[in-house]
Order: C-alpha cells, then sequence, then structure tokens
C-alpha cells in the first residue's frame, strides 16, 4: 500500500519534472526539474529493492552529472531564454511520441519472467562479492577502470582544444 | 529495509511542506490583513541575500570550471566501485585489494596525465 502510493507520487513527480525540463525556457530552472527527476528514479530504484542503484544515481547522476550540466550552462551567455521553441518542435514531438508508444507497447506485451524468490536487501555486500572476490569479476572491472581512463583522457583532450 | 527508505522518504515530505508554509504564511496572512501591507524600497531589498550585484547577474564563468567538473565526474565513477568493496573489506582479503589498488592505478594516470597536461591550473 506504502509503497504502491510512494511509487506514484515518485511516478508522478518524475513525468512533471521531466515535462518541466522540456518547456521551461529558463534553461538554469530546467537543469534544476533535471536534477529533481534524478531524485525521484533514485526512489523509484529503491522500490525495486535496487538500493544500491539508487545510491549510484544519486552520486552520479545528482552529484556529478547535474554538476556539469549546471556548470556548461554558468558558460552559456542566454539562461533566461536559452530554450525557446523552434521549427524541429513538432518533429522532435513526433518522434518522441512513437519512442513512447513503442516502449510502452514493448512492456505491457513482453511476458517477463518473474522470480520466485524475493530480491537480495541490500544489495551492496552481494555485489561487492561479486565484483571483487576471487571467483568474481576482475577483469570487466579493470576493463571499466579502462573506461573511465578513457573517459578522462578523451574529456580532456577534446576540452582543451581552443 | 524499505521502512528505513521510508523515514528519507518522509524527511523529504516534511521538507517539502515546511518550506511550502515558510513560504505561503506570509501570502495568507497578507491576505486576512493580519499583516499591514505598505511596502517601501528598504522592505523590498534582498537584505539577506549578500550584495545587490552590478551588472548583469548571469554572467558567464571562467571556461577552466568545466575542466574540474570533468575530472569530478570521472574520479565519482571511480567511487562507484570503491564503495562496495570498503563495505566488504574484511571479507573479501587481501585479493581483492590488490584488485582495488591496480583499479585506483589505472585511474590515477588519467588524473596525472591532467595534472601534466596543466589542466587543473589555475591561470
Amino acid at each position: 500500500m506504502g509503497l504502491t502510493a510512494a511509487f506514484w507520487i515518485m511516478a508522478v513527480v518524475a513525468v512533471v519534472a521531466a515535462l518541466g525540463v522540456v518547456f521551461l525556457r529558463n534553461v538554469f530552472r530546467a537543469a534544476l526539474a533535471l536534477v529533481l527527476c534524478f531524485i525521484t528514479v533514485a526512489g523509484l530504484y529503491i522500490t525495486l529493492s535496487a538500493d544500491f542503484l539508487a545510491a549510484v544515481q544519486i552520486l552520479v547522476y545528482v552529484g556529478a552529472i547535474s554538476v556539469l550540466i549546471i556548470l556548461a550552462i554558468m558558460m552559456t551567455r542566454e539562461v533566461q531564454q536559452g530554450s525557446p521553441s523552434n521549427r524541429m518542435k513538432l518533429p522532435a514531438f513526433i518522434v518522441a511520441a512513437v519512442l513512447l508508444g513503442i516502449m510502452i507497447y514493448t512492456v505491457t506485451k513482453t511476458s517477463w519472467q518473474i522470480a520466485a524468490e524475493s530480491p537480495l536487501t541490500p544489495t551492496t555486500a552481494p555485489l561487492a562479492t561479486k565484483l571483487f572476490s576471487e571467483s568474481g569479476f576482475i577483469l570487466p572491472v579493470e576493463i571499466a577502470a579502462m573506461l573511465i581512463l578513457a573517459a578522462i583522457l578523451g574529456a580532456i583532450v577534446i576540452a582543451r582544444e581552443k | 529495509m524499505l521502512a528505513n527508505y521510508g523515514l528519507i522518504g518522509l524527511f523529504f515530505i516534511i521538507v517539502v511542506l515546511f518550506s511550502l508554509v515558510m513560504v505561503v504564511t506570509p501570502i495568507v496572512l497578507r491576505y486576512l490583513k493580519i499583516v499591514p501591507n505598505n511596502p517601501n524600497p528598504i522592505k523590498n531589498s534582498i537584505f539577506e541575500c549578500g550584495m545587490e550585484t552590478t551588472g548583469k547577474t548571469w554572467v558567464q564563468f571562467n571556461f577552466h570550471y568545466y575542466f574540474y567538473a570533468l575530472v569530478f565526474l570521472a574520479i565519482d565513477v571511480l567511487v562507484v566501485f570503491l564503495y562496495p568493496w570498503a563495505t566488504q573489506l574484511r571479507e573479501l582479503g587481501l585479493f581483492s585489494f590488490f584488485v582495488v589498488l591496480i583499479l585506483v592505478f589505472i585511474v590515477l594516470v588519467g588524473y596525472i596525465y591532467a595534472w601534466k597536461k596543466k589542466v587543473l591550473e589555475w591561470k
């Protein structure tokens, strides 16, 4: 009961915040609406018993990616009128509506396999064992580190070009 | 487990309600004519928000902030890997310690690159 109520509150807030990102003229307010959307998505992860994923969502999206977006906005000139409507409004709406339709169709028509076991909580400790123990995914973890390294190098090389 | 998160949700609801009450109470009081309404420039000034800005408030900030944000984002993703390991440090033992050491070393190469390219310097 409480879980359903929490889900619906967060779902409605997430959709309203996402609409705010699209429709707000002031790009800074749009970025703040995006942060709200990220937070409610983290809440939705919690209702799905994915608590580590929710923490990652808060840490990476709310903590870092929103900082990146807001810093990018701090460098733009037209903050108040930064998101005017233009000719691409209608095509973008059609593409978004078609995409939404396809996603709703897929989600509702797929026969999802539902595990009989109740989900693990908390998920952090099992994840640590899966990732770092001797029989765990050592190589993928190190490859992920290479990916982070490539991201740092690429970001610096691209951003330093004057 | 979920009940703990319910407390966080309750906290969020209280935060929203509190800030709404703070904003709405003076408006309601003025509407009910309990509080007199004679504005003047000093009353309307932004007395608790610091200095009034000269010129435009939305200035363009220095480009250099962006490098910090980029490096911060990458290190933040590293923290995502370190956190589950840190919670299970005793159970996982020495083997995972060396795994994490290699992990940190690989990411550190990128940090040293940023350092050597003078990206983190403030000119």
